[in-house]
């Protein structure tokens, strides 16, 4: 494989949606190239367009403008290229924890057979050995959310979008449920997008951190994470790690010194 | 009445009076001491015993009234009578045919009800459009008494089983059909979204997604239609019918004999207490099924 052919591309993507008091523009055109095995963090205020984008490379949006490339191939509006993971778990209280992971598999026509016995051995090893026939229910949150990132990624695609998958977990749970993804990304090595509110989960994630701007929502930097791997807690408390985590906080209004970096970034 | 109205408050001033000597009473406005009221469960034979006494005691008044002349027996029969008439229709009478009757419309109407307004309901999730042209109509049709149309069904389909199927099916189908359609509107557009970024067809999401979801709506409905059903199909006896219990006792009741009235309304009551019991098991095992 080549270096240079990124493996997903978001090439001059824009979105206006149809409003009655006119058109509303939801992306300013962006750009976005990430090679393979990649981990790429979006963060933003609300209603930056992060989950637009999601869903224009899922292909659940047709954009009004630009292109969506995997592995060079135009994908733009065509569904089931990429492993789509939302927020909530969306895992279907009528299916045991396994036959949940399995549905993508499912409905690609993997028989089911087949599809059990690859699923089984990762449900043990990554944390849900013994909960593989009960029901989500008996889940707690951690949990529910480790079932569906199995799912998102024995569907077999390279690219893994991840839209605050951690949003809804108390902080503990959270930080643990970061070392899980990062063994997850090192063992499988997916190209993942990754979307969060939470600037310190991003850089300790991220090879890169793009950082959105709102109306229209746009990129307002791009900021390299150079900071060794594996990661350890440890490393966010470091200076280069804290420089950052300002630059980004700077970027998205939060700087601590006050109202004056507002007005001025204004 | 006036001397009640004065003698309470006397009372009252007593009660008051005896929890004078204590010295908090002085205090204005002392709070009221109060516990937590204790409701005491009596064992179950105790409550079965009660239950059976009521009904004896009803059952003796009645019997008593009646032989008494205090009960006119020509309108209110008795029960001597009933069981008399009870045993006569079971041994000489076609019982049985009349049971069977009753009991094969009301199943046969439950099932096409529940399963066509069923399907009628989940189709509304195909197309929006479509659902949007065809609500409004369903929305009549719940509003239309549908047992005034009863009259017009059997002159379409006459004074067999097939009228009294079709009417216990017109009394279930809307209600199957909203209740269906309700939860396909419950249903969480990102559940959707999901399945369709794993590249699902429409086919797929109905399968997969809608039909199991929509089930739980779907058996909560049964209990109530079974109920829906017996009453289509006794309403079509009512009108024009050669077996039934509803014929039984309307033809019973034009010829003035009450003790058969109560007799084809107790043995109604009994297939429909045996046939909510069995939809009410169903449901249950349809639920653990379904795990919801």
């Amino acid at each position: 494989m080549s270096s240079s052919a990124p493996k997903l591309c978001v090439a001059d993507v824009s979105m206006a949606f149809k409003t009655p008091t006119g058109a509303f523009h939801a992306l300013a055109p962006v750009t976005l190239s990430i090679p393979q095995g990649r981990f790429v963090s979006l963060i933003g205020p609300s209603g930056c367009g992060k989950s637009t984008i999601f869903n224009i490379i899922a292909g659940l949006l047709e954009p009004t403008g630009g292109r969506v490339l995997i592995d060079g191939v135009d994908a733009t509006g065509t569904i089931g290229r990429v492993g789509y993971m939302l927020q909530k778990d969306l895992l279907l209280p009528w299916r045991t924890v396994l036959d949940n992971v399995i549905l993508g598999m499912e409905i690609q026509h993997v028989p089911l057979r087949a599809s059990r016995e690859r699923a089984l051995p990762l449900l043990h090893r990554y944390g849900l050995a013994g909960f593989e026939y009960l029901y989500p229910s008996a889940l707690s949150g951690g949990m529910r959310q480790r079932a569906a990132l199995l799912r998102t990624l024995l569907f077999d695609t390279d690219v893994i979008l991840l839209d605050e998958p951690f949003g809804a977990l108390d902080a503990q749970t959270k930080l643990k449920m970061q070392e899980w993804l990062m063994q997850l990304w090192s063992d499988f090595s997916k190209t993942v997008l990754f979307v969060t509110h939470d600037v310190e989960e991003a850089i300790y994630l991220s090879d890169e951190v793009h950082v959105m701007g709102t109306r229209p929502g746009r990129i307002i930097a791009t900021i390299p994470v150079p900071l060794a791997r594996p990661r350890i807690r440890h490393s966010v408390l470091s200076g280069e790690f804290l420089a950052i985590k300002e630059r980004c906080l700077e970027l998205l209004h939060l700087d601590p010194k006050g109202p004056e970096a507002v007005n001025e970034a204004a | 009445m006036t001397a009640q109205d004065t003698t309470t408050p006397v009372g009252a001033m007593a009660r008051l009076d005896r929890s004078q000597p204590q010295p908090e009473a002085s205090a204005p406005a002392a709070k009221p001491v109060r516990r937590l009221p204790v409701q005491k469960d009596w064992p179950t034979w105790a409550l079965i015993t009660a239950q059976i006494g009521i009904l004896v005691g009803a059952l003796s008044l009645w019997e008593i009234g009646a032989r008494t002349g205090w009960i006119d027996a020509f309108f209110w029969s008795q029960p001597s009578a009933i069981a008399q008439t009870m045993t006569i229709f079971f041994t000489t009478g076609d019982a049985w045919a009349d049971i069977s009757f009753t009991f094969r419309s009301t199943i046969f109407g439950f099932l096409l009800g529940t399963t066509a307004g069923s399907l009628l309901g989940l189709s509304f999730w195909w197309s929006r459009n479509y659902a949007a042209i065809v609500q409004p109509y369903v929305i009549c049709l719940e509003s239309i008494p549908k047992l005034a149309l009863a009259p017009l069904i059997i002159l379409v389909f006459g004074i067999g089983l097939v009228s009294k199927v079709a009417v216990a099916t017109a009394l279930t189908l809307v209600v199957s059909t909203l209740t269906a359609y309700a939860g396909v509107k419950a249903l969480d557009p990102d559940g959707e979204k999901l399945f369709y970024s794993l590249g699902a067809s429409r086919l797929q999401v109905f399968r997969k997604l809608v039909v199991p979801f929509c089930l739980p709506w779907i058996i909560s409905v049964l209990r109530v239609n079974i109920g829906l059903a017996l009453t289509g199909a006794i309403v079509g006896e009512f009108i024009a019918s050669q077996h039934g219990l509803g014929r039984a006792i309307l033809y019973a009741g034009q010829t003035y004999d009450i003790a058969l009235v109560w007799v084809a309304v107790l043995v109604l009551s009994t297939l429909a207490v045996v046939m909510y019991a069995a939809v009410s098991w169903v449901e249950s095992m349809l639920r653990k099924g379904v795990r919801q």
